[in-house]
């Protein structure tokens, strides 16, 4: 599903040289949930936005779902990213002044889905995250809860071949995150692929499988894995 | 797409409505002053009788002295008129189809009515085929025949106004009205026609009204009448009184010709040179023949009636237009860099720069339409305020539909070039970086 090989990405100023990535190299299966930690600084968002092609690696090779996507253009980028990846922010990331039908339009509008067609894709998204009675309501209008679904169902509704999802949880309540992991794992249940970016070991002793990142390398191929006897909860704590 | 993109752009409008007053405003009176100036331009240069402008030619034959041109800043032009003994010359040629020789007469109009006190008008003195020349539309009646041209027959065609004053507007046809001491019939009366371009006599101030008496040119030859309009002379000659300025080589008739076809024209110029050689050889035309055969717009180009002045004026207008436009620039970058994030989200949703672009370009042209509305209203307002300066141009401008279309098309393509330095710099934004700001 998805590959890195030595990825690479430096951010250059005319003084200073940061190595954000080193020759990182990742695979994710299709189906898996995978979660991604690792301290402020370790690399964790720029991994995000090279695998959710937001950004480029300066080197390094990167395939998604079998095609070679370094070499790509804006327009073929924007087109995998609109067709395959759905992402899940943590901050939701809803358009405000848009009501919930609206916002879920949002990647389906770029894709030139016809209006039945998005429609019913819209109405089968809110409903799979159990918004369908809350589709005029505008984001003010919900709970952070709410809305984060709301923010899963756009990114559902495109019918994506993995999520991208960054601090999913970072902005609720306990409850809330809860139900809201719940859902993505029930949606990696029926089918979708999963990456998560998180601070938090409880969420990432959720996924299938953990990457910590260091320094922009991986630094443990998997401290918490659900098979993993003793998770390394300590390295987590200075997380900002 | 286009509709979704006009949905956004007005939500976006709507969102910011001192911003978008503050764009639409510097839009709309950038190009309410542009168009105030580029209207009464256009007003000015445009054929005030396209029917048949190819076929009317303001005829000049140069008298003038043999030392000098007529105008120093346009030495091959003829003088700008004719003497009178030129005039009456011309009108022997049977090769026009229409001629009439023209200059302007003040009369004192005395009513019957006792009530009406007498008042003075201006005159046209012209001849009977100015009015079929020219397409003059009529209320009543209609122009004089040529016996009224050839005796000098007191007839009379009166304006809208001056019937109106005199006879109450009412058909005053076969009525009679006192000029000074002497009484003409009316034989016609004319609707309202006020060509933009008094182009017949642009000598004489190219904006004016038309004249509201119009009586015929022969009587000028018979009798003393009192002049109006420019008068040029240039030789050292004795004039004392009105017969001996009919005779000077004083010009200060105007002579146009009706030619419909450039066999006709050129029948017509060989016609005016061999009168010209006539003349050489009676020690008159002392200058290399020149005799000037000019359709309207070529007379108004000579007569600049948009002259390098308006230009200036206009170039002034379109610069501050350009001031407009930069502020503008400015005011739309502030408010598209403050929507980085919406626009770091939608690219990442699957927006490329291209469709973030005609989002964007969407939102700048419905700018671009409210600022074409305002700069339509402030033109109104601009070219009323512009009349009352020049109260002699009353009908000069008016906003015609090609004229609107020009002030949307100028509003709509400013708003866009405007836009297109902000529109593209959102594009280049990167998605990421505005992602965790939302």
């Amino acid at each position: 599903m998805l590959e890195m090989k030595e990825i690479s990405r430096v951010y250059r100023t005319d003084l200073v040289e940061t190595h954000a990535l080193r020759e990182l190299s990742l695979s994710v299966d299709t189906g898996e949930f995978v979660a991604v930690t690792g301290p402020s600084g370790s690399g964790k968002t720029t991994f995000l936005n090279i695998a959710g092609l937001l950004e480029t690696a300066t080197s390094g090779e990167y395939s998604l779902d079998g095609t070679d996507v370094s070499g790509l253009n804006d327009n073929q980028r924007s087109r995998i990213r609109n067709e395959k990846i759905g992402f899940i922010f943590q901050s939701f990331n809803l358009i405000p002044d848009l009501n919930i039908f609206d916002n879920v339009d949002v990647p389906l509008r770029y894709r030139g889905f016809d209006g039945a067609e998005r429609r019913g894709r819209i109405e089968k998204a809110l409903d799979q995250v159990g918004l369908a009675a809350r589709m005029k309501h505008l984001p003010s209008q919900l709970s952070g809860g709410q809305q984060q679904r709301a923010a899963i169902a756009r990114a559902l509704a495109g019918g994506p071949s993995f999520l991208l999802a960054d601090e999913p949880t970072g902005n609720l309540d306990s409850l809330m995150a809860r139900q809201v992991m719940d859902l993505l794992e029930k949606i990696n249940n029926e089918g979708t692929t999963i990456v998560m970016v998180t601070h938090d070991p409880e969420l990432a002793r959720r996924a299938h499988r953990n990457v910590q990142l260091l320094d922009g390398q991986l630094a443990s191929p998997d401290p918490f894995s659900a098979s993993q006897s003793t998770p390394i909860e300590a390295d987590l704590q200075p997380v900002a | 797409m286009f509709l979704y993109n006009l949905r956004l752009a007005r939500m976006s409008l709507m969102k910011q409505p001192l911003l978008t007053t503050l764009m639409v405003s510097a839009i709309g009176i950038g190009v309410g002053a542009c168009m105030t100036i580029l209207t009464f331009v256009y007003v000015l240069s445009s054929d005030p009788i396209p029917e048949k402008s190819d076929e009317l030619f303001a005829v000049r034959v140069d008298s003038w002295n043999p030392e000098s041109p007529y105008d120093d800043d346009k030495p091959e032009e003829a003088p700008w008129q004719l003497t009178h003994t030129d005039a009456m010359a011309l009108l022997e040629s049977d090769v026009p189809t229409r001629h009439a020789a023209m200059r302007k007469a003040v009369y004192t109009v005395v009513p019957d009515n006792p009530e009406v006190a007498p008042f003075f008008n201006v005159a046209r003195m012209t001849g009977g085929d100015f009015f079929e020349m020219f397409q003059v539309p009529f209320l009543y009646g209609s122009g004089w025949g040529p016996s009224a041209d050839e005796n000098a027959e007191n007839v009379i065609v009166l304006g809208h106004e001056t019937n109106e004053k005199v006879f109450g507007g009412t058909n005053s046809v076969g009525k009679t009205i006192t000029l000074g001491t002497e009484i003409f019939t009316v034989v016609g009366v004319i609707d309202d026609w006020q060509p933009h371009i008094l182009f017949y006599d642009m000598n004489n101030g190219e904006t004016n009204p038309v004249e509201d008496i119009f009586l015929p040119f022969s009587i000028t030859d018979r009798r003393e009448i009192n002049g109006a309009g420019n008068t040029n002379c240039w030789k050292d000659e004795q004039i004392d009184g009105y017969f001996d300025l009919l005779r000077s080589e004083c010009v200060y008739v105007q002579f146009w010709a009706e030619l419909n076809s450039a066999e006709q024209k050129a029948e017509y110029q060989r016609w005016l040179d061999n009168y010209t050689e006539g003349q050489k050889a009676l020690g008159r035309f002392q200058r290399p023949t020149n005799n000037r055969l000019s359709t309207v717009t070529e007379w108004m180009e000579v007569q600049d009636v948009v002259e390098d002045e308006v230009m200036v004026v206009m170039s002034i207008g379109f610069l501050f237009l350009t001031a407009c436009l930069v502020n503008t620039i400015g005011l739309i970058l502030a408010r598209f860099v403050a929507k980085g994030p919406i626009i770091g989200l939608r690219r990442a949703l699957g927006a490329s720069k291209a469709a973030i672009f005609r989002q964007h370009l969407v939102e700048v042209g419905l700018v671009g339409v409210a600022g074409g509305v305002l700069g339509l209203i402030l033109s109104r307002l601009g070219i009323k305020g512009v009349q009352q300066l020049l109260s002699e141009s009353d009908n000069l401008a008016a906003l015609n539909l090609d004229l609107l279309l020009i002030t949307f098309g100028i509003a709509v393509v400013s708003a866009i070039v405007a836009g297109l330095y902000p529109t593209w710099r959102v594009c280049q934004l990167p998605p990421a970086g505005y992602l965790k700001t939302q």
